[in-house]
């Protein structure tokens, strides 16, 4: 056994305590500040459930012909949405969706600017990165319980477990991004007279655009990982489905939303991966790597 | 007086400008002054002596020529004049202007509009188009955009790219990478070019080009070039002085006849063994002054020795101009192979 060197119950309780005290005082706080994150997500829920299904294949097969100009991935985005239509998944799917469209869009909106700031500055990348490693590292229920008791089980802590698991590697590989572009061409640019923005704007986005996008790819994708443990704790979709099934021991039922899960990911990897590329090609950095 | 008129005239003035990479580069420049050479400080401190004590003047409508072996120290200067590096200690007036005074907007409107630059890598920006790349110190200056479309276009035309416009630098090869670089300085029309290898990754064909339309724009439009190269033969093709460098130290700066006939240490007279002389050598240095009777043939003074040398399997003698085209003198066979055998090592030694 470890020596007890000195008692740690004192900061336990305080811990313990000050969380009480936020809830109890805060809470109305914390949900109005969350609210917007709300609205964004029923909204995009709303609009999913509301267009016919016909037309949500009719763009997302459009989309993945964007992507490629090539058939095989329109056919198996189709495919794979007859899938979920055909086993009664569509609904749950688009619920889904919306989780991961909402918690991907507000990722995109703090981790871009976080990602640009870390590239400028050592000491923030010094502060930033451990707190990336400690959110995509610690085990969700550890923070999932505060947040629950802060805003009451529902789709408010649910989105922010996703966000909070899925925005770290978007954040990472904006800040890797940035920083790789070539120093020559970053010189260059500086050597006409350009403004930090100008610079940033001009020749460091669109030259790093790719890694980003590669980063928004790997958010989707780590939102959809969590849509289980976030139906836990009141998000629908294909997570309660899963959850249901292991509930009730219908290996059928999970294994079908199950299922679910990995096609939507297909669809939605394949699509962002292919813009990657194609953006690569257009940028001329294909070539070379 | 003097002092005044000679500061209007140089277009770059460097003072003891010392460049030391590394985190504590004070400390180095102590040692550096105390004596140590720049193997020693690397050693001792582990920090590059980029540049040591380099001390340059410039005059308006010049084309100086920095030459130096790879790591001399050569890129880092050219970028001292327009601060994309910082000098460690030392002084840079540009048209009277102390750059490391400036702020970081009055350094942004310099580099907007007084100083062009041609990089040793290109450093073109991979996802614009060829034309774009060339307008973009346009753009950058705030051009409005079919103005600096017809602009670059010329200039794409110049240095003979014309049907490239819509490419990706990409698609280009190194030496058309290179002239579109060229084509981006040029096209901001700034009095001041600063020119790193500019011409390195072209062929000796369009090389040659380039550099006759070098030296035409300086004639023409007065402008002041800061070229370096490693070549020698193409520094003495379109120098009007040369700064040799070693080890981040300028060893010799002068005409470029001074340089190839009196070298000032072991180092550039290795330099100089390979040139080509009969280049380097004008007529005016070695021709006899005085009243000779007209001769068919003439060269003016600027010639250099290998222009008249054809002449020599006919004559035995050619006339020799001045500006007004009257003759002043007149340059024999005999003369010019004595200077080129002087000129030459282990030739007529002692
Ligand atoms: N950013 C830097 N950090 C550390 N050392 C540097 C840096 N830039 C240049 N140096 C050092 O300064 C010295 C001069 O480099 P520089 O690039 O000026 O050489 P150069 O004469 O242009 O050579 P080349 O002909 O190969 O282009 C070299 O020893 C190099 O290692
Ligand atoms: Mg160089």
């Amino acid at each position: 056994m470890f020596p007890e060197i000195i008692d740690t119950r004192p900061w336990r309780r305080a811990i313990d305590d000050s969380l009480n005290w936020v809830v109890r005082n805060w809470g109305d706080e914390f949900e109005a500040a969350a609210y917007p994150l709300l609205m964004l997500l029923n909204f995009i829920e709303d609009v999913l459930i509301a267009t016919p299904w016909w037309l949500i294949m009719a763009i997302l097969v459009g989309i993945a012909w964007l992507a490629t100009r090539r058939w095989q991935l329109p056919v198996i985005v189709l495919v794979s949405l007859l899938f979920l239509g055909i086993m009664e998944l569509w609904e749950d799917a688009m619920t889904t969706m919306a989780l991961m469209i909402a918690a991907t869009i507000t990722a995109i909106i703090f981790s871009i600017p976080l990602g640009v700031w870390m590239s400028r500055s050592a000491r923030v990348r010094q502060v930033v990165t451990p707190l990336l490693d400690l959110m995509q590292t610690m085990p969700s229920f550890v923070y999932l319980i505060p947040t629950v008791m802060i805003f009451g089980p529902g789709k408010i802590p649910a989105l922010i477990a996703t966000i909070v698991y899925a925005a770290p590697p978007l954040v990472r590989l904006t800040d890797l991004g940035l920083r790789s572009v070539d120093p020559a061409v970053m010189e260059a640019s500086r050597a006409f007279g350009t403004t930090p923005s100008q610079r940033l704007f001009g020749v460091q986005i669109p030259l790093s655009l790719p890694t980003i996008l590669a980063g928004v790819n790997q958010t989707t994708m780590m939102a959809l990982a969590m849509v289980v443990i976030a139906s836990m704790i009141g998000a629908g979709g294909l997570g309660y489905q899963v959850l249901q099934g292991i509930g009730r021991l219908e290996v059928s039922r999970g294994l079908f939303a199950g299922l679910g899960i990995v096609v939507l990911a297909i669809v939605f990897d394949r699509i962002t991966q292919s813009f990657g590329k194609q953006l690569q090609a257009k940028i001329g950095l294909a070539e070379t790597r | 007086m003097n002092e005044i008129k000679l500061d209007t005239d140089l277009a770059i003035r460097m003072r003891g400008v010392t460049k030391i990479f590394g985190d504590d580069p004070q400390s180095a420049l102590e040692l550096l002054r105390a004596g140590k050479t720049k193997t020693e400080v690397q050693a001792e401190t582990n920090h590059v002596v980029g540049l040591d004590n380099v001390s340059l003047d410039i005059a308006r409508g010049q084309i100086f020529v920095v030459m130096g072996l790879s790591g001399s120290g050569k890129s880092t200067l050219i970028r001292h004049v327009n601060r994309l590096i910082e000098p460690t200690a030392g002084e840079i007036i540009v048209d009277g202007t102390d750059v490391l005074k400036m702020s970081l907007e009055e350094l942004r409107a310099y580099r907007r509009n007084s100083v062009a630059m041609v990089f040793q890598k290109f450093g073109l920006l991979p996802h614009r188009s060829v034309i774009d790349n060339v307008a973009y110190g346009l753009e950058v200056r705030g051009v409005p955009r079919a103005e600096r479309l017809e602009k670059a276009a010329k200039w794409i035309d110049t240095v003979g790219l014309s049907g490239y416009e819509q490419s990706r630098p990409r698609q280009l090869s190194g030496g058309q990478q290179q002239r579109v670089g060229l084509a981006r300085a040029l096209a901001l029309d700034t009095d001041i070019i600063l020119m790193d290898e500019a011409f390195s990754a072209l062929d000796p064909l369009i090389r040659s080009g380039m550099q006759d339309q070098l030296i035409e724009l300086q004639k023409t439009l007065g402008k002041t070039i800061l070229f370096i190269t490693h070549d020698f033969d193409e520094a003495l093709k379109i120098a009007d002085r040369i700064a040799v460098l070693k080890d981040g130290a300028v060893q010799q700066e002068g005409k470029p006849e001074d340089i190839v006939l009196k070298p000032a240490n072991e180092h550039i007279e290795e330099f100089v063994r390979e040139v080509n002389k009969a280049r380097a050598i004008h007529v005016r240095t070695i021709m006899e002054r005085g009243e000779f009777e007209a001769c068919e043939f003439t060269v003016p003074e600027t010639a250099r020795c290998e222009d008249v040398l054809p002449y020599f399997a006919e004559h035995q003698w050619v006339g020799v101009t001045n500006e007004q085209g009257t003759q002043i003198g007149r340059v024999t066979a005999k003369r010019v192979i004595g200077a080129l055998a002087r000129y030459t090592p282990g030739v007529n030694e002692g």
